[in-house]
């Protein structure tokens, strides 16, 4: 007789499915939140299996903030045309030159928390009830209380003390004109989980992932990558590293780790000895002790 | 980890005084599972409060209002992974007031774990704590008698705590309990087997929870298929394909089954189970499939596909347990939306049965107030039929939530009888 019984990453697989078929059912108009990192990548191979053979029946929508890595871009490029799905994008650039939000200043400075605006108004001019994002628990405390299905008001705020019980399988995205959700699928999915699902389904992920050699400085404990954005100070100097990234954000605040590992074997047995956790390198997490919860209360991923 | 490795969801009720915070912080400290920057905040904090050493119970801190009060409000999820299974913990609050909370947490569970103050012995909050896990049917219980540092890690006073115990939950369903005598503190049979209490033969916590049988906790008889959504591609390669996507609430399914789609009552046979990787033979529970039929038949969100030899019941009138999640409290004969898996109807409650005081476990018939966290058996009328088994048999199919449609708000959680 065979075993009646899931491993661990086929249940997460199965839940996954389950929340993005729950997400088309109950809403009118979801988008996949996609960034170009392992996660929302994640987010997109689980939807396209959740759907098959139907192709994925809502959109992408990036939230570009200019300052990118040019490999995420074309990575992004080619998934869209890969899955046929229509691409939303949202600008930083233009909430600037609007003037709706203002360039932080000094060194640093990062579009980080302006994504928030641009995040909202691009929800609120596509009419998008439900933002589907690749945030997972285990990465962050303000990330361990949320919900499958997250309900934020008509400001686009997230009240965590006022969040709607989820029992069981049972979701209910229910809201009035105005509100949205957003919906976590990878919830419960830890760091090591992720590599070793892309790692068992063979999934394509942007070079930077792997390890390679890089223009870097060395600042805030991470290897900051060089670009047209990064200004230097008096004590910082260039040098060429082979490094890789662990998690991927603007190329202005993500930091790389020395590393050889260029398969996602090596990636994977590599993570497993990690002894940071992943978001130890990323400035925007630093600012303070309740950083992410305060812009997850604001509108935030 | 191996690839045949499984995922076991525990919950963990209680609060600071009980030790839980130190146990979950022991578990995942011995376990390997803290990272560097996380062991350096927290030590950071010790220092910066004045404790002694490492404050493991500082790793499970939440939001900036759970910091400020020291205390667990809301369920935060924590994760660790030992060369055996994938754990994931439902860490909730032990208050009285914080029972939806639990009741929550409760319902995704394989294993309950009940803290016992030594000293103490069986309080009012254990019982209440082991009710909740019986109303939630969560299969396993592991009741861990902690602070034993504290008594001399005495063999007789662990026994004391196990009879009394016992005197109380014969009353409960509960089908497999286990007592672990430990010290959270001092990481004494958490992780590592206790050098002091050579007189306990059983398996520590964590080895307990490594090796527990869950493969049993679904059922594996009543195949029951929730339609979530219909696929139709409409494309080249798929012009005709006409799939019901949706996850096996329980019981498996095989190609060629004959099958009723319920509530309509149409039968036809399984063409086939297919994933974007395969088609496949069979599914079973929590597979998510897509199930395409021999026959064109009208099926839609809502509808339930069942092996036609074995159906679930199609009523309009059910008794639930009913734990109310919401501030506001049940309106008399108000109308909520109710939803059953993927199906959703008007439903009415109609009356209440009786409530249990849940101090003492003692039904009050005459009170016919539900507020949050009251627990009752009720009786609800439904506009439609739902197509249930009793929680007992089914916590998927046997569970249902109420939601109010004038705030949209989930407001009550039912167990059918």
């Amino acid at each position: 007789m065979s075993k009646y019984y899931l491993n661990y990453l086929d249940e997460l697989e199965s839940e996954a499915i389950y929340i993005l078929r729950e997400v088309w059912a109950q809403f009118d108009n979801p988008v996949i939140l996609f960034s170009g990192g392992k996660d929302s990548i994640l987010v997109t191979h689980l939807a396209k299996k959740a759907f098959y053979p139907a192709k994925i029946p809502f959109p992408l929508m990036h939230v570009d903030t200019g300052h990118n890595f040019p490999e995420t871009i074309q990575f992004r490029d080619d998934i869209i045309k890969d899955l046929g799905v229509e691409l939303i994008v949202g600008s930083v650039q233009e909430s600037i030159d609007e003037g709706r939000v203002a360039e932080e200043k000094g060194k640093n400075a990062t579009r980080n928390a302006l994504q928030i605006t641009t995040l909202l108004d691009a929800i609120e001019y596509n009419k998008i009830d439900c933002a589907i994002g690749g945030g997972r628990r285990d990465e962050e405390k303000a990330r361990a209380k949320e919900r499958f299905f997250s309900h934020r008001d008509d400001f686009g705020q997230w009240d965590p003390k006022n969040q709607r019980p989820e029992l069981w399988n049972i979701f209910n995205g229910k809201h009035f004109e105005g509100e949205h959700f957003r919906a976590f699928p990878i919830s419960n999915w830890t760091e090591m989980d992720v590599w070793n699902y892309i790692k068992r389904e063979n999934i394509a992920i942007p070079s930077l992932y792997f390890a390679h050699e890089r223009e870097v400085v060395w600042r805030q404990d991470s290897w900051i990558p060089n670009s047209e954005f990064l200004v230097l100070e008096d004590n910082e100097e260039i040098v060429t590293k082979k490094i890789r990234f662990r998690t991927l954000g603007d190329i202005t605040i993500t930091g790389g780790i020395e590393s050889d590992a260029d398969t996602l074997e090596k990636i994977a047995d590599e993570v497993s000895g990690m002894r940071q956790t992943e978001r130890g390198n990323r400035s925007d997490d630093k600012r303070s002790e309740s950083a992410m919860e305060d812009r997850k209360r604001q509108g935030y991923f | 980890m191996l690839d045949n490795n499984q995922l076991l969801r525990f919950t963990t009720a209680g609060s600071v005084d009980d030790g839980k915070s130190t146990l979950i912080g022991r578990l995942l400290y011995d376990s390997k599972s803290i990272f560097e920057d996380q062991l350096q905040a927290i030590e950071n904090t010790s220092k910066k409060k004045g404790h002694d050493g490492v404050d493991l119970a500082l790793f499970t801190d939440g939001l900036k209002d759970e910091r400020e009060q020291g205390i667990t409000i809301d369920v935060a999820y924590r994760y660790f992974t030992t060369p055996k299974r994938k754990f994931i913990i439902a860490d909730t609050p032990g208050h009285i007031q914080y029972t939806r909370n639990m009741v929550t947490g409760a319902s995704t569970a394989n294993a309950a774990i009940i803290l016992v103050d030594a000293r103490h012995g069986v309080i009012e909050q254990t019982k209440r704590h082991s009710f909740i896990a019986s109303l939630l049917q969560i299969p396993h219980i592991i009741v861990c008698i902690n602070k034993m540092d504290l008594v001399d890690y005495s063999e007789e006073a662990y026994n004391k705590v196990i009879n009394q115990f016992e005197e109380f939950s014969s009353k409960l369903l509960v089908h497999d309990i286990r007592f672990i005598p430990i010290s959270a503190l001092n990481g004494d049979n958490v992780v590592n087997r206790s050098e002091t209490m050579k007189w306990y033969q059983g398996a520590p916590l964590l080895h307990t929870l490594e090796t527990m049988h869950i493969s049993s906790d679904i059922n594996k008889v009543d195949a029951r298929f929730p339609v979530q959504t219909v696929l139709r591609p409409q494309s080249e390669s798929h012009r005709d394909y006409r799939g019901y996507a949706g996850r096996v609430a329980s019981g498996i399914f095989r190609v060629g089954d004959e099958v009723t789609i319920m509530p309509s009552g149409f039968t036809s046979k399984i063409k086939t189970i297919d994933t974007l990787k395969d088609s496949l033979e069979e599914a079973y529970a929590p597979m998510s499939v897509s199930i395409t039929l021999e026959d064109d038949i009208d099926i839609s969100r809502g509808d339930m596909i069942v092996r036609s030899n074995n159906k679930p019941e199609p009523v309009q009138d059910i008794e639930v347990m009913l734990c109310w999640l919401h501030n506001n409290p049940a309106k008399p004969r108000a109308k909520y939306s109710i939803r059953h898996t993927s199906n959703e109807q008007k439903a009415m409650i109609k009356d209440i049965v009786y409530k249990i005081n849940i101090e003492t476990l003692d039904r009050n018939v005459d009170d016919k107030d539900l507020k949050m966290n009251d627990i009752s058996k009720v009786k609800i009328r439904t506009t439609k039929p739902l197509m249930i088994d009793s929680y007992r048999e089914n916590r998927t199919t046997g569970s249902i939530i109420l939601i109010d449609d004038t705030t949209n708000e989930t407001v009550a959680a039912g167990m059918i009888v």
